[in-house]
């Protein structure tokens, strides 16, 4: 060091000096100018649970409301608005800020690097999202209320509202770009910086659907600002895109929608299969069954989820050719969804399983995920969809797949990893009550739905004939005891941050990849420093 | 499950006669169509597929779980990779669906068939209510809920016994005659809507701008309930549809009926129809103020209340206050050109169906109230805003 110039004498120094600590700064500047990956996991995941509580209130209050018809607790235009800002925060507030959560945290741990690829970019996605939340909820208390147009906003009811509209739209396009950063990220991280020996058929699935998930939000996210710019410009710069008085049509804007809202399903469900493929062969100490079909899989997935995007219109009335592509092409998807179910279960079989809270909720997310898998099928069909379409049929279709898909699989994946992220375990008996009372609870809220929508219950309507009386009624008892149970979550994860039994260095012993295998519990601040060499 | 249908049966059939009964209904409703017919079929062809793959996989699932545990001394096998099972599992699912789509298939070319029609409905969609003009029959009239406000709000106090067809009645239904090919020309005036009623198999939106087209042949008499599907604003809730499926001669009956009662169109040439309004009031009728604001008051509730509020003050800024506005404190002529007109662009519609007395009324009333001083407004400069 002697010898060295000054600034290289300083740059030692610093290294040294942080190597010395192997600890994060405290206090807020950490966590402010933090570019550490598991730091800026740690917050997309408190993030993202304060915004599945906020929308998880909303929902409360909708399903409070339809408790029995009439109007007792809101009016019409601020159902509207929960309906549609509860659809928006748990989409873009809740569960993709929870897998981009779980990207940080373990995929640089499972290709072996050090960190993210451009961790200034990651700090940068991460702080994106406070403006963008405070603007969304902000919206509720400007003149007029918040959008109340359904989360699709649909144009020309969305012209009509005030300045939350504007609101709404600003915050579209920041989610929008710190997906895209976070996307960025995750591609450079997962072409670039995996360990020697790390071949891309060797990278565990969660690193593979994360891959291919964020090539998706890459593709569509900016589909998306593109639409709601146009909507902008509409509103205040005289534009006629989405009115036909101007030359324009309301039908485009649902298109460029849902060709980004129909992969944007998918990105919301990919991850979750990730995870997904993680716990069931830990649980069952036996590998996966079909590794590479899986990757197949999940790759035909997202390319059909380009091609299906007007099975969300079939009442807009397009010609026959137009029903009958999207009908098929819907239908389709069946196919790579069946073989990754085949899959799971093929790599139970025959293995050696316990049913620790994860693979309680892997379990879980298998049943019910397929059950809106077959819901999904059934509205597939064009002149079924034609009778179910905006009914509650609907609504428990993608409560399924999205509650009970993505959000069950964010929740084994908590219980998977927190052992190895805190070093604590957390108590095994409340993660099970959990378990059961969240899926007690789930169905009692959603199946009954299923049933509303059949019996012709259009949803988005805060009031109701009284043949659906019943229904509603059981489904917000169900609502209410799913909702609460989240709150034995909080204190389940908390007290396992505080402590605890000690979690050993494999917690489950059929875990195999690299966290597990050359990771302490808990992790280090800085892992990997030296790549490791994966045979 | 013959028990479970039976139930099922007997709930739809409860649900007809009486919709009071407590129903826990689980099932798509009696189909009254051919084609609604072919939808249920359709639904429960592939329900029942679903169930029965559900119960093969799961079983296989449960079994597993059962069986396969480490705590019942199950050693792990390592197999995996398969490919004639892999391709099994790809190929049976593939065979399976082509089997779903080709009936469904059959029902979608049946659906946009709408070729030869014996008659044509438009239906023109507002915030929040229906307009149905009978091309052929030359009947034009709107459709609006009319379950009472009051059986609504419950905000401070439960309201008033509901009535057995709460929000599922309206105050002019749609009538068809049975066996009759009606082919709906749906349009909107001003945001998406959608034309829903299960039982006919119809759910079209009504674009703004567009006119999109559905049809259905009503089988057997009767009457069948719908609501509007797409989100339409904060009203949505409260446009049903209710159709009547009636015999030809109780149709034509019908038509009579309700062309005499037709009021008079919108901008007719000149003088070519006297003033025939609502047939129960007399054109020459002198109309004193406070006549003219208290059925103002009714005709307020019925029309206005929705969007402007019970006291004027609106939602805005969607819906603006009435009370202090400009236009109720305005010059009479603009007030009574955007009452005819409505405000293109929003979802002011125009109101020109209501009669020269309703109007004036409605206006007087706007004009006189919430501390307004805008001054009442005469039938007569209606009648003559007409022209």
């Amino acid at each position: 060091m002697s010898t060295a110039t000054h600034a290289h004498d300083t740059h030692g120094h610093d290294h040294a000096h942080a190597h010395d600590h192997h600890g994060p700064p405290a206090g807020f500047s950490r966590w402010m100018y933090t570019t550490n990956h598991k730091d800026i996991g740690t917050m997309y995941l408190w993030f993202s649970f304060a915004m599945f509580l906020m929308g998880g209130s909303m929902a409360l209050l909708i399903r409070a409301e339809l408790f029995q018809p009439g109007l007792q607790l809101v009016e019409p235009q601020f159902f509207n608005s929960l309906t549609t800002v509860h659809g928006l925060v748990m989409v873009f507030g809740a569960i993709m800020p929870a897998f981009v959560g779980f990207a940080n945290w373990l995929v640089p741990m499972q290709i072996g690097a050090a960190d993210m690829a451009f961790p200034r970019m990651n700090n940068w996605s991460f702080w994106l999202l406070i403006p963008a939340a405070l603007l969304l909820v902000g919206s509720f208390f400007v003149p007029g209320g918040a959008a109340a147009s359904g989360w699709t906003l649909y144009p020309p009811l969305i012209i009509q509202q005030g300045m939350s509209i504007d609101m709404t739209i600003l915050a579209v396009h920041i989610l929008g770009a710190s997906s895209i950063m976070g996307s960025i990220n995750i591609i450079t991280t997962i072409l670039n910086l995996r360990a020697p020996g790390m071949t891309l058929m060797k990278m565990p699935l969660f690193v593979w659907t994360w891959l291919i998930t964020a090539y998706l939000l890459i593709a569509v996210m900016p589909v998306l600002a593109g639409a709601v710019t146009m909507l902008l410009t509409d509103r205040h710069f005289g534009t006629s895109f989405f009115n036909a008085a101007g030359g324009g049509d309301p039908t485009m804007f649902m298109h460029i929608f849902w060709f980004f809202g129909h992969p944007e399903v998918y990105i919301m469900i990919l991850p979750a299969f990730g995870i997904v493929s993680q716990i069931i062969p830990a649980f069952a100490r036996k590998p996966l069954f079909g590794y590479a079909s899986m990757v197949y899989a999940t790759s035909s997935i997202a390319i059909l989820s380009f091609i299906v995007w007007g099975h969300h219109m079939f009442t807009v009335g397009m010609p026959a050719a137009g029903n009958l592509f999207f009908m098929y092409a819907t239908m389709l998807i069946a196919v790579p969804t069946g073989v990754k179910i085949f899959n799971w279960i093929a790599t139970m079989w025959k293995g050696s399983m316990t049913f620790e809270t994860p693979m309680l909720f892997a379990v879980g997310f298998l049943c019910l995920f397929t059950i809106g898998g077959f819901s999904g099928l059934v509205l597939a069909i064009t002149p079924v969809d034609i009778t179910l379409h905006n009914t509650y049929y609907v609504v428990a279709h993608f409560h399924y797949v999205l509650v009970s898909g993505a959000l069950f699989a964010i929740m084994a994946g908590i219980y998977f990893w927190l052992p190895k992220w805190t070093g604590h375990m957390y108590s095994e008996g409340l993660g099970k009550l959990h378990f059961w009372l969240s899926m007690i609870g789930f169905n009692v809220a959603f199946f009954p739905q299923h049933f509303l929508g059949l019996a012709g219950m259009p949803r988005r309507i805060p009031d109701y004939a009284l043949q659906f009386t019943e229904w509603n009624q059981i489904s917000t008892v169900g609502a209410f005891i799913f909702g609460f149970s989240q709150l034995l979550f909080l204190y389940i994860v908390i007290s396992t941050i505080r402590g605890g039994a000690k979690a050993p260095d494999r917690t489950w012993e059929g875990a195999d990849s690299l966290e597990w295998t050359h990771l302490p519990s808990p992790v280090p601040y800085h892992t990997f420093e030296t790549a490791p060499v994966v045979k | 499950m013959p028990v479970k249908l039976t139930r099922a049966v007997a709930a739809a059939a409860a649900f007809l006669s009486a919709p009071v009964l407590a129903d826990y209904h689980v099932d798509i409703l009696p189909p009254a169509t051919p084609i609604a017919q072919e939808i249920y079929n359709l639904h429960f062809g592939i329900l029942w597929v679903c169930v029965g793959i559900f119960i093969v996989v799961f079983g296989a699932m449960f079994w597993s779980v059962f069986a396969h545990r480490k705590s019942r001394g199950a050693q792990a096998a390592q197999f995996h990779e398969n490919t004639t099972i892999e391709i099994i599992w790809t190929v049976v699912p593939f065979v399976i669906l082509i089997a779903m789509a080709y009936p469904a298939t059959k029902t979608v070319l049946d659906m946009k068939d709408g070729s030869n029609p014996d008659m044509s409905i438009k239906v023109t969609a507002y915030q929040w209510k229906w307009e149905y003009d009978y091309l052929q029959d030359g009947v034009r009239y709107f459709s609006s809920l009319s379950t009472p406000r009051e059986q609504i709000e419950e905000h401070e106090k439960p309201g008033p016994k509901k009535n057995p067809n709460y929000l599922l009645e309206v105050d002019n239904p749609v009538v068809v005659p049975v066996g009759k090919k009606v082919r709906l020309l749906i349009t909107s005036n001003d945001v998406i809507h959608g034309w829903y009623v299960p039982q006919l198999g119809v759910n079209q939106y009504g674009i703004p701008g567009f006119v999109k087209d559905a049809w259905f042949k009503v089988d057997k008499p009767g009457r069948y309930l719908g609501q509007c599907s797409q989100i339409c604003g904060k009203e949505h809730g409260y446009m049903p549809i209710v159709v009547d499926a009636v015999s030809a001669e109780d149709y034509a009956k019908w038509i009579a009926d309700k062309k005499a009662k037709m009021p008079p169109p919108p901008a007719p040439v000149a003088d070519a129809t006297p003033a025939a309004a609502a047939p129960a009031e007399d054109p020459n009728k002198k109309w004193s103020v406070d006549e003219l604001k208290a059925n103002g008051a009714k005709v307020y509730a019925a029309n206005c209340q929705a969007c402007h509020g019970a006291e004027g003050k609106g939602t805005p800024p969607a819906f603006p206050p009435l009370a202090g506005s400009k236009v109720a404190n305005g010059p009479k002529g603009a007030q009574i050109d955007l009452e005819l007109k409505g405000k293109p662009g929003t979802a002011m519609a125009s109101f020109a169906q209501l009669s020269d007395a309703d109007l004036a009324s409605v206006i007087t009333h706007t004009r006189t109230s919430w501390g307004n001083k805008g001054g009442e407004v005469m039938p007569a400069e209606v009648k003559s805003a007409r022209k």
